[in-house]
């Protein structure tokens, strides 16, 4: 119990530093609201409303890896000013607390910005969801957090790295390619209407898997990134 | 400092040996072998790109043993904890070595034999993503600060090592196009007179992958023997100023 506490305070914090800047979501909704317009100018979904059904779920995906991953860097270097980081490694507080608390608060922006993302892409594609949509309200926040939950790491991991900016994308890339093919698959399955409902459930079972090893594996190893030495 | 020359002639015996295995394996592939009933000569290169494939399969566990073992030993004992990070660079290095191999032999294969260098199939981008994973642990090396690279790196391969079954069975659901597995339940098999050739090479590769991640590990811990004698100069020295 006491653990959870720990875990609500950081993503309290977080929060009210968030509420108070507004810099990720801010950043990131009009960032993915460019990666939007750039591929609907790039693919003219009016004209080829079969194909933008079948590519319209990568696009979403790709958008949102690449502004998640402005947001991510940020959501550390936050706790680099004034020392904050180096009097989180001494609190008595179980390290692993500050990671969880620090996803979660991040997966709520991403959240947030998938909410408002939602009507902009709807509207802009043309798009018409011919699956149930219902499957959608999973597929988008387990692949949420199976960008974030690894991107928060390795943020982390990063963060004292001479180009951390350039170095996240690289190593976290390869890593959530599996990721990525399953949410991908999953949403285009939906939004197509091609896969049948056991193969689209097959694909979140998947990525559910994927979210629970990788959860556990970076809870497990966040304390040593943290105190590396 | 001194260096035992056991390791030294024991190291040259094994590259020796590597060469000859090696050269009967070219032998058995390029003349004995007989040329195959629908592709002719074209199997040929099948002897050299199997071999780094189940390789590269395989030194990749190589590299997530030795990453294990260094952050046990790392707080318990550093000086093991060294050896194990220096096996960890080389293991991953001829990771990425062999899987750019077979991905290259490959693309060789497949353009005569499929008419297109690429396919985006099962088994070629699991390898394709095994040879981005470990690409991007060996920039992490290059990139992270002085001090921690072990540690962090050590981390990635955890990630690593756990993504390849992961990525495997993702992209077996995904599509598949490749040739049938050769060996294993559900396997083709080989012809018997093409049998020979397929195990010189795969011991010749094998040994030479040894070999390689051998010389790397000693190149890494001349590296750290000569950083540490470095440090305790630089004690030592700082020690004889007067205060």
């Amino acid at each position: 119990m006491n653990y959870i506490r720990y875990v609500l305070d950081h993503l309290q914090k977080d929060l009210r530093l968030e509420w108070r800047s507004r810099d990720s979501i801010n950043g990131m909704l009009f960032f993915v609201l460019l990666v939007v317009v750039v591929f609907a100018i790039a693919f003219d979904p009016a004209g080829y409303p079969t194909v933008t059904r079948q590519i319209s779920g990568g696009i979403l995906w790709v958008g949102l890896l690449f502004a998640s991953m402005t947001a991510l860097n940020q959501s550390w270097t936050r706790e680099q000013r004034n020392q904050v980081l180096e009097a989180q490694r001494m609190a008595p507080s179980p390290a692993s607390a500050l990671f969880v608390g620090k996803a979660l608060a991040n997966m709520i922006f991403v959240l947030v910005v998938e909410a408002a993302l939602a009507p902009i892409f709807v509207i802009f594609f043309n798009l018409q969801v011919l699956g149930d949509a219902r499957l959608l309200a999973i597929i988008l926040p387990l692949g949420t957090w199976a960008l974030v939950v690894n991107g928060t790491f390795f943020a982390a991991l990063g963060l004292r790295a001479r180009n951390r900016e350039l170095l996240l994308p690289l190593i976290l890339l390869p890593l959530s390619l599996p990721a990525i093919l399953m949410m991908v698959q999953a949403t285009t399955g939906v939004l197509t209407g091609d896969l049948d409902s056991i193969q689209v459930r097959n694909w979140i079972t998947q990525l559910a898997g994927y979210d629970i090893i990788y959860t556990t594996v970076c809870v497990l190893l966040f304390e040593t990134v943290l105190n590396a030495e | 400092m001194e260096r035992p020359s056991f390791f030294r002639n024991a190291g040259l015996a094994w590259l020796l040996a590597t060469v000859a295995v090696l050269i009967i394996g070219f032998r058995q592939a390029i003349f004995i072998a007989p040329p195959e009933e629908t592709m002719g000569n074209l199997h040929r290169i099948f002897y050299y790109h199997l071999a780094h494939a189940i390789l590269s399969l395989v030194f990749p566990y190589v590299n997530l043993a030795a990453s294990l073992a260094y952050l046990y030993w790392r707080r318990r004992d550093p000086l093991k904890a060294l050896g194990a990070d220096a096996l960890a660079v080389a293991s991953a290095e001829v990771t990425a070595l062999y899987a750019g191999i077979c991905l290259a032999t490959g693309m060789l294969w497949g353009k005569p034999a499929w008419g297109i260098w690429w396919a985006w199939d099962a088994r070629l981008t699991t390898e394709l993503l095994l040879f981005l994973l470990y690409v991007s642990y060996l920039l992490l090396r290059k990139f992270s600060p002085t001090g921690q690279t072990s540690v962090l790196s050590a981390v990635l391969a955890i990630f690593a090592g756990i993504d390849v079954p992961i990525i495997y069975m993702s992209i077996q659901w995904w599509r598949t196009q490749h040739p049938a597995p050769v060996f294993g339940p559900n396997g083709g098999g080989v012809d018997p007179r093409f049998v020979p050739a397929v195990l010189w090479n795969l011991a010749g590769w094998t040994m030479w992958g040894i070999f390689l991640i051998g010389f790397r590990f000693a190149l890494e811990r001349r590296r750290q023997l000569a950083e540490q004698e470095a440090a305790l100069l630089a004690i030592e020295a700082s020690l004889e100023i007067p205060q």
